[in-house]
Protein backbone atom coordinates (compact mmCIF):
# COMPACT_ATOMS: atom_id res chain seq x y z
CA UNK A 1 0.00 0.00 0.00
CA UNK A 2 2.82 2.49 0.73
CA UNK A 3 2.73 5.79 1.40
CA UNK A 4 -0.15 6.90 -0.58
CA UNK A 5 -2.46 4.69 1.58
CA UNK A 6 -0.57 6.15 4.86
CA UNK A 7 -1.18 10.28 3.20
CA UNK A 8 -4.91 9.36 2.57
CA UNK A 9 -5.66 7.60 5.96
CA UNK A 10 -4.24 10.91 7.15
CA UNK A 11 -6.55 12.62 5.16
CA UNK A 12 -9.41 10.86 5.81
CA UNK A 13 -8.82 11.57 9.73
CA UNK A 14 -8.92 15.11 8.68
CA UNK A 15 -11.97 15.41 7.11
CA UNK A 16 -13.35 13.24 10.23
CA UNK A 17 -11.90 15.44 12.69
CA UNK A 18 -13.52 18.17 10.63
CA UNK A 19 -17.11 16.58 10.80
CA UNK A 20 -16.10 16.36 14.77
CA UNK A 21 -16.20 20.35 15.04
CA UNK A 22 -19.12 21.18 12.89
CA UNK A 23 -21.09 19.08 15.44
CA UNK A 24 -19.45 21.01 18.19
CA UNK A 25 -20.18 24.08 16.08
CA UNK A 26 -23.77 23.08 15.71
CA UNK A 27 -24.02 22.24 19.63
CA UNK A 28 -22.85 25.33 20.87
CA UNK A 29 -23.18 28.27 18.07
CA UNK A 30 -25.97 31.31 19.59
CA UNK A 31 -28.29 31.26 16.37
CA UNK A 32 -29.67 29.60 14.11
CA UNK A 33 -27.84 31.24 11.00
CA UNK A 34 -24.50 30.61 12.67
CA UNK A 35 -25.35 26.86 13.12
CA UNK A 36 -26.61 26.75 9.51
CA UNK A 37 -22.92 28.20 8.75
CA UNK A 38 -20.92 26.53 11.00
CA UNK A 39 -22.76 22.52 10.23
CA UNK A 40 -22.79 23.01 6.63
CA UNK A 41 -19.92 24.35 5.10
CA UNK A 42 -17.45 22.43 7.98
CA UNK A 43 -19.27 19.10 7.10
CA UNK A 44 -18.97 19.83 3.57
CA UNK A 45 -14.96 20.44 3.93
CA UNK A 46 -14.85 17.15 6.24
CA UNK A 47 -16.88 14.85 3.83
CA UNK A 48 -14.58 15.59 0.53
CA UNK A 49 -11.85 15.16 2.38
CA UNK A 50 -12.65 11.90 3.54
CA UNK A 51 -13.82 10.72 0.25
CA UNK A 52 -10.82 11.44 -1.14
CA UNK A 53 -8.73 9.98 1.17
CA UNK A 54 -10.55 6.95 0.50
CA UNK A 55 -9.73 7.31 -3.36
CA UNK A 56 -6.17 7.72 -2.28
CA UNK A 57 -6.14 4.42 -0.38
CA UNK A 58 -8.19 2.52 -3.49
CA UNK A 59 -7.00 4.26 -7.12
CA UNK A 60 -9.52 2.10 -8.74
CA UNK A 61 -12.38 3.69 -7.06
CA UNK A 62 -11.07 7.24 -8.25
CA UNK A 63 -14.17 7.91 -10.90
CA UNK A 64 -16.80 7.19 -8.54
CA UNK A 65 -15.39 9.47 -5.83
CA UNK A 66 -15.02 12.22 -8.32
CA UNK A 67 -18.82 11.94 -9.08
CA UNK A 68 -19.60 11.95 -5.72
CA UNK A 69 -17.15 14.62 -4.67
CA UNK A 70 -18.55 16.87 -7.35
CA UNK A 71 -21.86 16.43 -6.19
CA UNK A 72 -21.48 17.24 -2.67
CA UNK A 73 -19.58 20.24 -3.61
CA UNK A 74 -22.48 21.23 -6.01
CA UNK A 75 -25.56 20.37 -3.97
CA UNK A 76 -24.52 20.89 -0.19
CA UNK A 77 -24.13 24.77 -0.34
CA UNK A 78 -27.17 25.23 -2.25
CA UNK A 79 -28.89 23.20 0.52
CA UNK A 80 -27.44 25.52 2.81
CA UNK A 81 -28.20 28.41 1.51
CA UNK A 82 -32.30 27.66 0.55
CA UNK A 83 -32.25 26.87 4.17
CA UNK A 84 -31.32 30.25 5.74
CA UNK A 85 -33.31 31.90 2.97
CA UNK A 86 -36.00 29.90 4.62
CA UNK A 87 -35.71 30.46 7.90
CA UNK A 88 -35.41 34.49 7.40
CA UNK A 89 -38.60 34.29 5.96
CA UNK A 90 -40.37 32.76 8.50
CA UNK A 91 -38.84 35.28 10.48
CA UNK A 92 -36.73 32.99 13.38
CA UNK A 93 -35.51 35.25 15.18
CA UNK A 94 -31.35 36.52 15.20
CA UNK A 95 -28.81 36.52 18.21
CA UNK A 96 -28.52 39.28 20.11
CA UNK A 97 -24.97 40.34 18.92
CA UNK A 98 -26.28 40.86 15.79
CA UNK A 99 -24.93 43.81 14.14
CA UNK A 100 -26.55 44.11 10.79
CA UNK A 101 -29.28 42.48 8.92
CA UNK A 102 -28.88 43.24 5.09
CA UNK A 103 -31.37 40.98 3.62
CA UNK A 104 -34.23 42.89 5.69
CA UNK A 105 -33.30 46.16 4.86
CA UNK A 106 -32.93 45.56 1.12
CA UNK A 107 -36.68 44.32 1.49
CA UNK A 108 -38.02 46.63 2.83
CA UNK A 109 -36.27 49.51 0.60
CA UNK A 110 -37.09 47.52 -2.68
CA UNK A 111 -40.81 48.15 -0.95
CA UNK A 112 -40.31 51.43 -0.57
CA UNK A 113 -39.11 52.09 -4.06
CA UNK A 114 -42.24 50.07 -6.04
CA UNK A 115 -44.33 52.57 -3.70
CA UNK A 116 -42.86 55.34 -4.59
CA UNK A 117 -42.77 54.20 -8.44
CA UNK A 118 -46.27 53.47 -8.04
CA UNK B 1 -1.60 1.67 9.96
CA UNK B 2 -4.44 2.61 7.09
CA UNK B 3 -6.27 0.30 9.32
CA UNK B 4 -5.97 1.93 13.04
CA UNK B 5 -5.98 5.13 11.49
CA UNK B 6 -9.77 4.36 9.75
CA UNK B 7 -10.80 2.87 12.79
CA UNK B 8 -9.84 6.67 14.88
CA UNK B 9 -11.81 8.14 11.89
CA UNK B 10 -15.09 5.70 12.34
CA UNK B 11 -15.17 6.37 16.27
CA UNK B 12 -14.69 10.62 15.65
CA UNK B 13 -17.41 10.40 13.18
CA UNK B 14 -19.34 8.05 15.73
CA UNK B 15 -19.20 10.78 18.74
CA UNK B 16 -20.22 13.83 16.06
CA UNK B 17 -23.40 11.25 15.45
CA UNK B 18 -23.96 11.89 19.19
CA UNK B 19 -23.75 15.38 19.89
CA UNK B 20 -25.65 16.39 16.33
CA UNK B 21 -28.47 14.11 17.96
CA UNK B 22 -28.58 16.00 21.09
CA UNK B 23 -28.96 19.37 19.09
CA UNK B 24 -31.67 17.44 17.37
CA UNK B 25 -33.21 17.18 21.17
CA UNK B 26 -33.00 20.18 22.25
CA UNK B 27 -33.32 22.70 19.55
CA UNK B 28 -35.83 25.13 19.41
CA UNK B 29 -37.34 25.61 15.70
CA UNK B 30 -37.46 23.46 13.07
CA UNK B 31 -34.38 24.46 10.98
CA UNK B 32 -32.66 23.26 13.50
CA UNK B 33 -33.73 20.19 13.35
CA UNK B 34 -33.44 20.27 9.47
CA UNK B 35 -30.16 21.62 9.72
CA UNK B 36 -29.21 18.25 12.12
CA UNK B 37 -30.77 16.06 9.62
CA UNK B 38 -28.40 17.36 6.75
CA UNK B 39 -25.24 17.43 8.89
CA UNK B 40 -26.25 13.38 9.73
CA UNK B 41 -26.93 12.87 6.09
CA UNK B 42 -23.43 14.15 4.81
CA UNK B 43 -21.80 12.58 7.59
CA UNK B 44 -23.13 8.83 6.84
CA UNK B 45 -22.07 9.44 2.92
CA UNK B 46 -18.57 9.75 4.27
CA UNK B 47 -18.92 7.14 6.39
CA UNK B 48 -20.40 4.94 3.92
CA UNK B 49 -17.53 4.96 2.09
CA UNK B 50 -14.95 4.21 5.03
CA UNK B 51 -17.33 1.01 5.32
CA UNK B 52 -17.06 0.39 1.80
CA UNK B 53 -12.68 0.27 2.15
CA UNK B 54 -12.95 -1.94 4.63
CA UNK B 55 -15.59 -4.54 3.40
CA UNK B 56 -13.78 -4.22 0.16
CA UNK B 57 -16.52 -3.58 -1.89
CA UNK B 58 -16.97 -0.97 -4.43
CA UNK B 59 -21.21 -1.30 -4.71
CA UNK B 60 -21.41 0.48 -1.52
CA UNK B 61 -20.47 3.62 -3.29
CA UNK B 62 -23.11 3.34 -5.15
CA UNK B 63 -25.20 3.94 -1.68
CA UNK B 64 -23.70 7.18 -0.97
CA UNK B 65 -24.56 8.44 -4.34
CA UNK B 66 -28.18 7.34 -4.03
CA UNK B 67 -28.14 9.09 -0.70
CA UNK B 68 -26.73 12.40 -1.66
CA UNK B 69 -29.05 13.12 -4.26
CA UNK B 70 -32.52 12.03 -2.14
CA UNK B 71 -31.85 14.10 0.82
CA UNK B 72 -30.68 16.98 -0.96
CA UNK B 73 -34.16 16.94 -2.97
CA UNK B 74 -35.57 15.95 0.75
CA UNK B 75 -34.49 19.55 2.38
CA UNK B 76 -35.43 21.44 -0.76
CA UNK B 77 -38.77 19.99 0.00
CA UNK B 78 -38.97 20.89 3.60
CA UNK B 79 -37.40 24.09 3.19
CA UNK B 80 -40.22 25.12 -0.16
CA UNK B 81 -42.61 23.54 2.84
CA UNK B 82 -41.47 26.04 5.38
CA UNK B 83 -41.16 28.90 2.91
CA UNK B 84 -44.75 28.44 1.67
CA UNK B 85 -44.18 28.59 -1.95
CA UNK B 86 -44.33 24.40 -2.47
CA UNK C 1 -14.11 -2.88 17.71
CA UNK C 2 -15.35 0.06 16.17
CA UNK C 3 -17.68 -1.85 14.27
CA UNK C 4 -19.36 -2.30 17.42
CA UNK C 5 -19.33 1.17 18.25
CA UNK C 6 -20.68 2.43 15.60
CA UNK C 7 -23.53 0.15 15.73
CA UNK C 8 -24.57 0.81 19.58
CA UNK C 9 -24.51 4.51 18.56
CA UNK C 10 -26.74 4.26 16.08
CA UNK C 11 -28.94 1.68 17.92
CA UNK C 12 -29.44 4.26 20.72
CA UNK C 13 -30.00 7.25 18.21
CA UNK C 14 -33.18 5.04 16.65
CA UNK C 15 -34.67 4.76 19.71
CA UNK C 16 -34.21 8.22 20.65
CA UNK C 17 -35.55 9.14 17.36
CA UNK C 18 -38.57 5.94 17.82
CA UNK C 19 -39.65 7.45 20.81
CA UNK C 20 -39.20 11.37 19.13
CA UNK C 21 -41.75 10.40 16.65
CA UNK C 22 -43.75 9.21 18.65
CA UNK C 23 -44.04 11.55 21.70
CA UNK C 24 -43.06 14.98 20.01
CA UNK C 25 -46.27 17.26 19.68
CA UNK C 26 -44.99 18.94 16.59
CA UNK C 27 -45.79 16.95 13.73
CA UNK C 28 -43.09 18.16 11.26
CA UNK C 29 -40.24 17.42 13.80
CA UNK C 30 -42.09 13.83 13.87
CA UNK C 31 -41.55 13.28 10.17
CA UNK C 32 -38.01 14.63 10.18
CA UNK C 33 -37.42 12.09 12.89
CA UNK C 34 -39.13 9.30 10.78
CA UNK C 35 -36.41 9.46 8.29
CA UNK C 36 -33.28 9.79 10.23
CA UNK C 37 -34.81 6.44 11.67
CA UNK C 38 -34.38 5.15 8.16
CA UNK C 39 -30.83 6.86 7.43
CA UNK C 40 -29.85 4.78 10.04
CA UNK C 41 -31.35 1.61 9.66
CA UNK C 42 -29.74 1.73 5.76
CA UNK C 43 -26.79 2.12 7.15
CA UNK C 44 -27.38 -1.19 9.25
CA UNK C 45 -28.36 -2.80 6.33
CA UNK C 46 -24.77 -1.64 5.11
CA UNK C 47 -23.40 -3.87 8.08
CA UNK C 48 -25.45 -6.66 7.36
CA UNK C 49 -23.60 -6.92 3.62
CA UNK C 50 -27.14 -6.01 1.79
CA UNK C 51 -26.42 -3.54 -0.21
CA UNK C 52 -29.68 -3.69 -2.41
CA UNK C 53 -31.91 -3.01 0.82
CA UNK C 54 -30.32 -0.79 2.04
CA UNK C 55 -30.28 1.13 -1.50
CA UNK C 56 -34.07 0.88 -1.37
CA UNK C 57 -34.16 2.15 2.04
CA UNK C 58 -32.44 4.64 1.48
CA UNK C 59 -34.79 5.95 -1.56
CA UNK C 60 -38.39 4.95 -0.19
CA UNK C 61 -37.78 5.67 3.33
CA UNK C 62 -35.65 8.89 3.83
CA UNK C 63 -36.51 10.26 0.84
CA UNK C 64 -39.70 9.23 -0.08
CA UNK C 65 -41.83 9.11 2.75
CA UNK C 66 -40.55 12.36 4.27
CA UNK C 67 -41.22 14.14 0.65
CA UNK C 68 -44.97 12.73 0.47
CA UNK C 69 -45.52 13.65 4.23
CA UNK C 70 -44.68 16.92 3.85
CA UNK C 71 -46.33 17.27 0.03
CA UNK C 72 -49.71 16.33 1.85
CA UNK C 73 -48.88 18.98 4.96
CA UNK C 74 -48.42 21.28 2.72
CA UNK C 75 -52.04 20.46 1.19
CA UNK C 76 -54.06 20.17 4.52
CA UNK C 77 -51.72 23.41 5.97
CA UNK C 78 -55.02 25.27 8.18
CA UNK C 79 -52.93 27.79 10.65
CA UNK C 80 -49.84 29.53 10.93
CA UNK C 81 -47.82 27.04 12.02
CA UNK C 82 -44.10 27.25 10.89
CA UNK C 83 -42.66 27.36 14.05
Amino acid sequence: MGYLGILGALITLTGALFILFAAVGLLRMPDIYNRIQAGTKATTLGSMLTLLGIGLIHPAWLLKIALLIIFVFVSNPVSSHVLGRAAHHIRVPLSSRTVKDQLAESESSSTNEQEVSE
Amino acid sequence: MVEVILNIAMVIIGLSFLLVTVRFIIGETVVDRVVALDTLTVSTIGLIVMLAHFFGRVIYIDVSIVYGILSFIGVIIIAKYLEKSL
Amino acid sequence: MSYTFIVIIMGIIMLVMAFTAIYHKNLKVAVIASGIISLFASVIYIFLAAPDVAITEAAIGSALTVVIFFYVLNKIRLTDDTK
